[in-house]
């Protein structure tokens, strides 16, 4: 299995959405190569023929009636929100004007 | 003070009592949890938030239901009036719900969660919101953005994590009883390093309606207390199916007060676990936990060997399918819809960018470390290799686990390999942080139950050291019978519980007549009582 570097956890910060400084990715890689190394033994532990689980203790069919349960009102919903405007979350621009 | 002395350090079971005879009041027996938060927590920090106000008002409502009889006193559940701290990751109605993290500071949740509703229905007075990792990521509290937790037994050691701030608060008399969470040993580990009891019920046992998810494959909500009836009590409130966690288990919970009543294990079958002990564990943890074998041997319970060869794959299968889960939970702090948003110094104002500027700000390094390996083990082409080979590993788990259940009723390790560290010590080692957990971790991945008591000081270092029992899925029954027989034979080998041996935290008072809150005598002792 691949290393990680610099340049992968960079790609990975952008697709996580978290800015990161030069200094941290620098340590972030070094971090993270020493954890990716000790993880490794993972992918020979098992071979073709197990199965994976998702989940400890599968259920299945879990539905409930179709009527309308507990709901917040906008306010509630709202409440926590950095910013809204008229009963709705105020975003910035999803996309570069420029 | 003695009076309150006396209040603080009795168990939930022995406060339920009191307040069921009318020998006290919920509003005393709060009002000296509450003195008692005031007296120590400047040093020991387990609190976020000090619920005062709404507390006194439902110990207040407790009592008035009590004093004016009839049908609604006798329908008061037992725990009616006995005080509750709850883990800051679990979201609350009337106050702040942090997770421990920046990106959370001041949020206040719109609904309770499902524990927290039942915490109200049983009328238990909410003391405020414990400390933790941030997130739940970490062994230690260390990653809380508000600063450490600090062991009782010695305020320079870690309280465990993530859940140590309502480890600490449970062995520091600030509560008898808490709520916790664990995904990888965040009630068990804190649990053993601060000499207190914690379950991990059986993954579904409890909702999950209003926790904030880490894994939420992993995550599972939890008692902490001091004695292992307690935990037994409050698993009773807080357990059994819930609509609102499409996870929760349909079965009807057992009686596990009653479980933890039969008072002997005569003929149960109870396996050390090879993987679980020897190299790699601390001499006094090791000898700690022998002794706790020979009790239950000559209790009348036979000790046989299981080996779980897959174990040794556990750690680094959590560390892949964690951070994995982690990642995406985490994807819905955006700076949208609620917690933070920090606007980007300069360059165009678009979402893409407040939301790399707002999780930047908003995330410890912990945090960010997981939501990059996780990111990382998701990603095409490391999919299969990572987050695929990791879930094969939880299949080889389950299948150890079924192998050893079918020789034993019980099985048993310690629940940490070592007793408390420093603060700070492993801060800058990540690696050395996960290792902490590699003897609970396996629980979460097979979705058994687990329960870890205190089994004694180390003689090393004269810190408390875990026992974990641990049992079959949706036996979590057997946890308490086990555990409250062993937590009986080890208490009286030692004269009494073990939290009789912690340091008292606050001066010596020369005069009884003086409340505990006025705390300015303990707060200038740096570091409690003796030994």
């Amino acid at each position: 299995m691949a290393a990680i570097n610099r340049d992968d956890v960079a790609h990975l910060a952008r697709l996580a959405h978290i800015e990161m400084s030069a200094e941290e990715l620098d340590r972030m890689a070094g971090e993270l190569a020493v954890i990716v190394d000790s993880v490794k033994s993972v992918s020979e532990a098992a071979g073709d023929d197990v199965p994976a689980t998702s989940h400890p203790i599968p259920l299945t069919n879990v539905f409930r009636e179709d009527v309308v349960g507990h709901t917040f009102t906008a306010e509630q919903a709202l409440s926590g929100a950095p910013d809204a405007y008229e009963g709705r979350f105020k975003v910035p621009a999803i996309l570069d004007e420029g | 003070m003695t009076e309150n002395n006396e209040l603080i350090r009795s168990s939930a079971a022995t406060l339920a009592g009191k307040l069921a005879a009318r020998e006290v009041t919920a509003v005393e027996v709060t009002q000296a949890h509450l003195d008692r938060i005031a007296a120590v927590d400047g040093k020991v920090h387990a609190f976020l938030h000090v619920n005062t106000d709404e507390a006194l008002a439902v110990a207040a409502e407790v009592d008035a239901i009590r004093a004016a009889g009839g049908a609604a006193a006798e329908e008061l559940h037992a725990l009616a009036g006995v005080p509750i701290a709850v883990k800051d990751l679990i979201v609350t109605v009337g106050q702040p719900t942090t997770a421990g993290s920046k990106i959370l500071e001041g949020w206040h949740s719109p609904y309770d969660a499902t524990v927290v509703q039942r915490l109200r229905a049983a009328k238990m007075p909410i003391l405020g919101k414990t400390n933790l990792d941030e997130f739940a990521m970490g062994s230690s509290t260390e990653h809380s953005a508000y600063g450490p937790t600090h062991n009782p037994w010695d305020l320079d050691r870690i309280p465990g994590g993530s859940g140590g701030g309502s480890a600490a608060a449970v062995a520091a008399f600030e509560a008898p009883l808490a709520l916790g969470t664990d995904t990888g040993g965040s009630i068990r580990q804190p649990g053993a390093v601060t000499g207190t009891v914690g379950v991990k019920p059986t993954y579904g046992g409890v909702s999950r309606y209003g926790a904030i998810a880490m894994a939420s494959s992993l995550d599972q909500i939890g008692p902490v207390s001091r004695t292992v009836l307690d935990s037994a009590l409050l698993h009773q409130v807080i357990g059994g199916h819930d609509p609102f966690d499409s996870t929760s288990l349909p079965d009807p919970l057992e009686d596990l007060v009653a479980a933890a009543s039969i008072g002997n294990v005569r003929g149960m079958k109870i396996g050390i676990i090879k993987e679980l002990h020897g190299e790699g564990y601390q001499a006094g943890v090791e000898n700690r936990f022998n002794e706790s074998l020979e009790l239950l041997k000559e209790a009348g319970a036979e000790i046989v060997e299981v080996s779980c060869p897959n174990f040794k794959y556990a750690l680094g299968a959590y560390y892949l399918i964690m951070p994995s889960e982690a990642s995406s939970n985490l994807a819905k702090f955006d700076g949208v819809r609620f917690g933070l948003r920090v606007l980007p110094e300069d360059g165009p104002m678009t979402i893409e960018r407040v939301m790399g500027a707002t999780r930047a700000a908003g995330f410890g390094d912990e945090v960010k470390r997981r939501i990059i390996l996780g990111t990382y083990a998701l990603s095409a082409g490391y999919y299969d290799a990572y987050y695929g080979s990791a879930q094969k590993v939880r299949t080889l788990i389950q299948r150890d686990f079924d192998a050893a259940f079918a020789k034993a009723d019980v099985l048993i390790s310690p629940t940490a390999p070592t007793t408390a560290f420093k603060l700070g010590e492993k801060l800058n080692d990540p690696l050395a942080m996960y290792l902490n957990d590699v003897a609970t971790i396996p629980a979460n991945m097979a979705g058994v139950p687990g329960l870890s008591l205190p089994g004694g000081l180390a003689d090393e270092d004269g810190l408390p050291v875990g026992v974990q029992l641990l049992a079959p899925a949706r036996q979590d029954a057997r946890l308490y019978r086990v555990g409250a027989v062993l937590e009986s034979l080890l208490e009286a080998q030692w004269g009494g519980p073990l939290l009789d041996k912690a340091p008292s935290l606050t001066a010596p008072s020369l005069n009884d007549s003086s409340s505990a809150a006025t705390s300015a005598a303990g707060a200038a002792l740096s570091h409690g009582g003796s030994h």
